[in-house]
């Protein structure tokens, strides 16, 4: 390759804030302090394999597959119809998508513990009609609904994107050979879309497994995610070493999701985010 | 049954406001290779997806063996296209390419099976089954696309331009097989292409439309030799238009002289277009031609050479296997047979100017 001087600058760049993050990173996770200095150790794997933490772990994975699935059903139909070629107004449509995530995360998240507050926006309304309270702030419910509304547009943007790059002419060939417009959609629409619902849902699931905003905000102190025992042995207990090694885990976790769906994917196609 | 497999009756078409089509009139025969030939934005490919059905007519009606199927979504009608670009399904085998139609009528696997390497050695690409479309190349494709229209033994296969992707060897390649395959399936193709040249080597019929509406249908020799009016003239192979006024029957006057042919049945005096194919003109020394020019241009084309002779305000295009040097002052002759008088099209003034022909 010619003029691997200009790659130079990004490979220093790489280095000092990716390369070396991470392995600071391994090294705290493999690493423990003793009263005779840092020494290796594997202690906090064996920490973390403790109920009380795989419960963590297990809630976040659980909540996060149940948020990209709400995702997946929302959003499906959504950036069908806007790819859809009657859909007249669909740049307003899409423009209105992405304008939230414009707005500082945190404030729309905050947003909602207004709106579903006991006497909040949504129940005063609910009163008025006399219909029964909702009650579901500090419950899984209202995490669920905190990272569908954050995260419903990295799910409808890929397979929007895939869909509308679609061509028409595959629809047209499909009813000409006699399919109806179910047969059209299981057999040619639904498996040319699957590059765009792999990155959805990756786009979905990466974010909603590691939050700890949303957790912390809508789900009051109860549910703790994996995410908000990372921040609390950085920020608040100080171990370094048990922060890196749960951080390390996730990793795993997240790229062994990301090989599985890629498998998914299959090999030749292409046309997602990843 | 009825003695037309399509009939258009009066079919037009909106597109907000613009006319695509303006009450086309066309009846097809069962077996009939017929092609529909004209410049790109002239309503062939609407008149062909009106018949498949993925347009609606906005007035007019489609019938199939005298049967109105205007309102019948693609799905349910017995006609099956070739598209343009092919539209494979990439995330299929050719295999699967092929049986799409089969199993969607639930067809068993061993007929499926026999029917698609049947198609596939009649396209000449038996063993290709596991091959992934995107593999293969645009000839291929092409055969594939045909082969996965023709298991469905359709009674009438729409092609839209399928050969305009490839390259010219391939081009004159696939029109001889295509025609050999129409022949031996017995099936009425309609056929949509803007290449004169294809449209005549193919067809039984020719359609020759133009801003919507049909200029003249008819073989592709009475096409060449016949054309209705101008527009057909220039369109199919090169002509000469020229203003011409008749004397009398079987007497033209162009550029002022004297030109017996063999038309009849127009007004004394009428303007009239007079069409005269290039390889129609005979150069002959100056003092045996009617009219007298000189020799502009000379472009060797192959066969022939084509060249450009200036008499007074117009260049007449002419072919021939001999060569006149540029400049050289040459007579100019034409037989009878050779001259084509036409009535002026209503719309026409621009087709006087100097025409060059088309390519």
């Amino acid at each position: 390759m010619k003029r691997n001087w200009a790659l130079t600058p990004y490979l220093i760049w790489m280095i000092i804030f990716i390369v070396v993050p991470l392995a600071l990173v391994v090294y705290y996770g493999i690493t423990v302090n003793t009263d005779s200095g840092v020494a290796f150790s594997l202690s906090n794997f064996k920490r973390f394999a403790e109920p009380i933490y795989l419960r963590v772990l297990w809630r976040s994975i659980k909540l996060a597959i149940i948020s990209t699935i709400i995702c997946l059903i929302i959003g499906y139909p959504v950036a069908m119809i806007l790819a859809g070629n009657s859909f007249k107004h669909k740049n307003v449509m899409v423009m209105l998508l992405v304008v939230p995530m414009w707005m500082n995360f945190l404030l729309r998240t905050y947003a909602w513990l207004t709106l579903l507050e006991k006497n909040g926006i949504i129940n005063s309304i609910l009163g008025k009609f006399g219909l029964p309270m909702l009650n579901i702030l500090y419950t899984e419910s209202a995490v669920i609904l905190g990272m569908v509304y954050n995260f419903l547009p990295f799910m409808i943007l890929p397979i929007y994107s895939v869909m509308s790059k679609m061509d028409y002419s595959l629809i047209e060939a499909a009813e000409d050979l006699g399919a109806n417009s179910l047969i059209v959609f299981r057999r040619v629409i639904f498996p040319l879309s699957l590059p765009g619902v792999v990155s959805g849902i990756t786009m979905v699931f990466m974010p909603a497994v590691t939050t700890f905003v949303i957790s912390r905000l809508l789900g009051g102190g109860q549910f703790t995610l994996i995410g908000n025992l990372i921040e609390q042995q950085f920020l608040y207990v100080g171990d370094w070493n048990f922060g890196s090694t749960m951080s390390l885990i996730m990793m795993v976790i997240i790229l062994i999701s990301m090989l599985f769906m890629n498998k998914a994917d299959g090999p030749e196609r292409s046309g997602g985010l990843w | 049954m009825a003695e037309h497999i399509i009939e258009l009756r009066n079919v037009s078409k909106d597109y907000e406001g613009t006319e695509a089509l303006k009450g086309i009139d066309l009846k097809i025969h069962k077996n009939e290779f017929v092609t529909l030939l004209g410049p790109s934005g002239c309503g062939k490919t609407t008149t062909l997806r009106i018949i498949g059905g993925f347009e609606q007519p906005t007035t007019g009606e489609v019938l199939f063996e005298g049967v109105n199927i205007s309102e019948l979504p693609p799905y349910k009608r017995r006609v099956n296209t070739v598209f343009q670009r092919y539209a494979l399904f990439p995330h299929m085998d050719v295999y699967e390419n092929i049986a799409f139609g089969l199993r969607i009528k639930k067809l068993d696997e061993a007929t499926i099976e026999q029917k698609v390497s049947r198609m596939l050695s009649l396209v000449n690409l038996s063993g290709y089954e596991r091959r992934s479309v995107t593999s293969l190349s645009g000839g291929q494709q092409q055969r594939i696309a045909i082969a996965r229209a023709l298991v469905n033994e359709p009674e009438v296969l729409l092609l839209d331009e399928p050969l305009g992707a490839l390259d010219l060897k391939l081009r004159k390649e696939m029109q001889i097989e295509l025609k050999n395959m129409q022949q031996a399936l017995g099936i009425t193709f309609i056929y949509v292409t803007h290449d004169q040249e294809e449209a005549l080597t193919m067809s039984d019929t020719v359609v020759v439309m133009s801003e919507g509406e049909i200029q003249q249908i008819g073989s592709p020799v009475d096409i060449y030799n016949e054309p209705e009016n101008a527009f057909v003239a220039d369109f199919i192979g090169e002509s000469n238009i020229i203003d011409g006024i008749m004397l009398r029957d079987e007497l033209v006057i162009i550029q002022g002289k004297e030109f017996p042919c063999v038309d009849k049945g127009f007004a004394k005096d009428e303007l009239v277009d007079v069409v005269i194919r290039p390889e129609d003109i005979k150069l002959v020394p100056e003092s045996e031609g009617i009219l007298t020019g000189v020799v502009e241009s000379v472009i060797f084309k192959g066969v022939h050479y084509e060249m450009l002779v200036k008499c007074e305000d117009y260049h007449w295009m002419v072919h021939s296997t001999l060569m006149e040097a540029e400049g050289t002052r040459v007579g100019l002759t034409v037989l009878p047979n050779d001259i084509h008088i036409m009535h002026k099209m209503r719309t026409s003034t621009a087709s006087q100017e100097v025409e060059v022909g088309h390519e």
